[in-house]
């Protein structure tokens, strides 16, 4: 089943064009990478997505369902969860708050409700904490719900982000650039802990990477964009094999991350995918914990 | 030692919380009692209204100025029209002189009116934010205010006078624990929740599924009709009510309680408002001169000379700076973001002290 299809998508900021003819389809279940320097329009793409922007031309569809022209809290109350290149979390409310807040289209009793406790109030209340306390102990915060976000460190803002994410009740998950500001040790984490929510949460993830290495390692499938233009798409066994990318990125040689030297230095990193899960064995608790491998 | 004891017998009150409704019981009986038996003299009387009147004032404003983050200087404009409302209503639709159990519908209706207005103010709020909203607050302050004075049916600036006075301690009580108890239970609802996403971070917010346009609808409305209530009863003690009553001086005085008890706190509002008030009441010439007798003549009489018998015109020099000083001195006020434990409703205080119970565990367990 086609989850999500995007054609001809145009997105202006003013004379700047930051996505030209973006096209997609996404299939339930899949994990999707999109690739692509700074700029390349990939945050955009997200921003199109939830309803942040409103796209200046062509067509977004859930499940059949237009998005073009709805407003965010729509887009996500179809079950659209997504994270944030730089964390945003409401850093001056509790953790549990946070996970709360994102409960707030799911759950279902009026302002009068709410005014006077009668009715629906109490139990749907009950119910938003014990999901969101459920949630939190998935991602070993539960210790800190009282916590204030900001007081966080920085990985565990990262989690929380996930889990506030995830309290929307998703089927697609949007990650933007979850491998920020890691290293290489927690990368390999992370990955571990992407593909252990996606078969626990039954996910379909579109996934935005700057680092090669995680994008390549676990995404059955990459599309490369550059300057809004979609350049590749394909596995990413085609893609490092791209000569349209090889030459865009090997080319260029400007950048550590896009100058061919780390692009180069997994060739056969995506022997990875396939998705077999190690929670039990504690490597996707190991990103969980912060634990160093 | 003594600072341990002091925690200790703090959070024994807290976890007393069936002295909440007991409490509020035994102020319901002295608000009876007190007028009946003349507990207290008039004046005394008048201030406690006052004060009353005063906590409907700065909890409703919370939601907007506290919880929701914006400045809003609109308040006065809409105790103004619950005020205009309510005063109209008990002087010239409901008979109230033969039945004085209509005056709690006037001031209903005041409150209800005044949520309308809400919406004047809730509409731009949709696009706008931060200084632009605090302007269009002001100049719906003074729309109001012009309107007011223009219409000759109502008084124009000359006002309504010989109002009945019909708001009596038990009324203004109920209002006031009707108040606190309604904006409590929406602050600790998912529309409150998302009044505090919307103040830390509006996109995010709309990306978490809140539904930003109907939570400032209900916390502007919200706050307008408690404001409107205040209006009714105000109008019903102070018994003549001119477009000069609601003016932004009003406002800045309901401002100052709020920081001055604390923003997002309705604990810190109850003590604003009541801290706030009684000063305001200290500074009166007469009270003001009383407190300062003691002091020997050569002092008091250019103090009186120059200071107490102008202290009409010193309030609105010494008022609004109070204002600017709290805001840098002490911008959390006196409850600095806490909350009263007895408002916090016992879900969410569980939801929080099964942290501290597993972090106790957690520590023992490493210890051993
Ligand atoms: N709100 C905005 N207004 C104007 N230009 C923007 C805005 N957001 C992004 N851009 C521009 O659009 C292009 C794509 O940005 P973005 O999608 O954030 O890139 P990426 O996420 O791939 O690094 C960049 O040139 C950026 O400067
Ligand atoms: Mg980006």
């Amino acid at each position: 089943m086609t989850l999500l299809t995007a054609s001809k998508v145009k997105h202006y900021f003013g004379g700047l064009c930051a996505v030209s003819e973006f096209n997609l389809e996404l299939q339930a279940g899949e994990l999707m990478g999109v690739i692509g320097p700074n700029g390349a329009g990939k945050t955009t793409i997200f921003n199109l997505i939830t309803g942040v922007y409103r796209a200046s031309e062509g067509s977004i569809q859930f499940k059949g369902t237009e998005l073009v022209g709805k407003t965010p809290h729509q887009i996500t109350a179809l079950r659209i969860g997504r994270t944030f290149q730089n964390i945003r979390l409401f850093r001056d409310l509790s953790v549990l708050d946070n996970v709360r807040i994102a409960h707030y289209a799911q759950s279902d009793y009026s302002p009068l409700e709410a005014l006077l406790q009668i009715g629906r109030y109490r139990r749907e209340e009950q119910r938003i904490i014990e999901n969101s306390r459920r949630l939190l102990a998935i991602f070993h915060l539960e210790a800190m719900v009282g916590e204030t976000a900001k007081n966080l460190p920085y990985g565990l803002q990262r989690r929380l982000e996930i889990a506030r994410a995830l309290a929307i009740g998703p089927e697609l998950l949007l990650l933007d650039e979850p491998a920020a500001g890691m290293n290489p040790n927690e990368i390999d984490l992370l990955m571990e802990f992407i593909q252990w929510i996606r078969k626990e949460f039954n996910l379909t993830i579109l996934l935005i990477e700057h680092q090669m290495k995680l994008v390549m390692g676990i995404c059955e499938r990459l599309k490369v964009l550059d300057f809004g233009e979609t350049i590749a798409d394909g596995t990413p066994e085609q893609i490092q094999n791209n000569p349209k990318v090889l030459e865009a990125y090997l080319g260029r040689g400007q950048s550590d991350e896009w100058g061919g030297r780390r692009f180069g230095r997994y060739p056969a990193g995506c022997a990875r995918s396939g998705g077999h899960l190690r929670w039990h064995q504690g490597v996707a608790r190991g990103f969980l914990l912060g634990r160093q491998r | 030692m003594k600072n341990s004891a002091y925690i200790e017998t703090r959070e024994w009150l807290a976890a007393q919380r069936w002295l909440l409704p007991v409490l509020i019981l035994t102020g319901f009986g002295l608000a009876f009692a007190i007028p009946e038996y003349g507990l207290l003299n008039k004046y005394v009387q008048l201030v406690i209204m006052y004060v009353g009147i005063n906590i409907i004032l700065a909890t409703s404003l919370n939601l907007v100025n506290g919880y929701m983050g914006e400045f809003s200087l609109a308040h006065a404009g809409f105790m103004a029209v619950g005020a205009y409302t309510s005063a109209l209503l008990t002087m010239k639709v409901l008979p109230v002189a033969d039945y004085p159990g209509l005056f709690p519908l006037a001031v209903l209706a005041g409150g209800l009116v005044a949520a309308v207005f809400g919406l004047i103010v809730a509409v731009p709020s949709f696009k706008t934010r931060g200084d632009y909203l605090a302007l269009i607050t002001l100049a719906f302050l003074m729309i109001v205010k012009s309107l007011i004075e223009n219409i000759d049916a109502i008084g124009g600036p000359r006002g309504i006078p010989g109002i009945r006075k019909l708001t009596t301690l038990p009324w203004v009580f109920f209002w006031v624990v009707m108040s606190i108890w309604v904006i409590r239970n929406f602050v600790y609802s998912k529309y409150g929740r998302g009044v505090l996403s919307v103040r830390e971070d509006e996109i995010a917010s709309d990306l978490m599924s809140v539904n930003t346009r109907r939570v400032k609808f209900l916390a502007f409305m919200l706050s307008s009709f408690f404001a409107g209530i205040a209006g009714g009863l105000f109008a019903h003690v102070l018994q003549f009510i001119s477009p000069r009553v609601f003016d932004i001086i009003k406002s800045t005085d309901i401002l100052i309680m709020v920081y001055l008890g604390g923003i997002a706190s309705l604990g810190g509002s109850i003590l604003g408002a009541t801290v706030y008030t009684v000063l305001l009441e200290l500074l009166r010439p007469s009270n003001f001169a009383a407190l300062v007798s003691w002091l020997p003549d050569a002092l008091f009489e250019p103090l009186n000379q120059y200071f107490i018998q102008h202290l009409g015109v010193w309030r609105m020099v010494i008022m609004p700076l109070a204002l600017v000083l709290v805001m840098i001195f002490w911008p959390r006020g006196i409850m600095g973001l806490r909350e009263f434990r007895w408002f916090i409703p016992k879900r969410d205080l569980d939801a929080h002290q099964h942290h501290t119970e597993h972090e106790s565990r957690h520590d023992a367990s490493h210890r051993q």
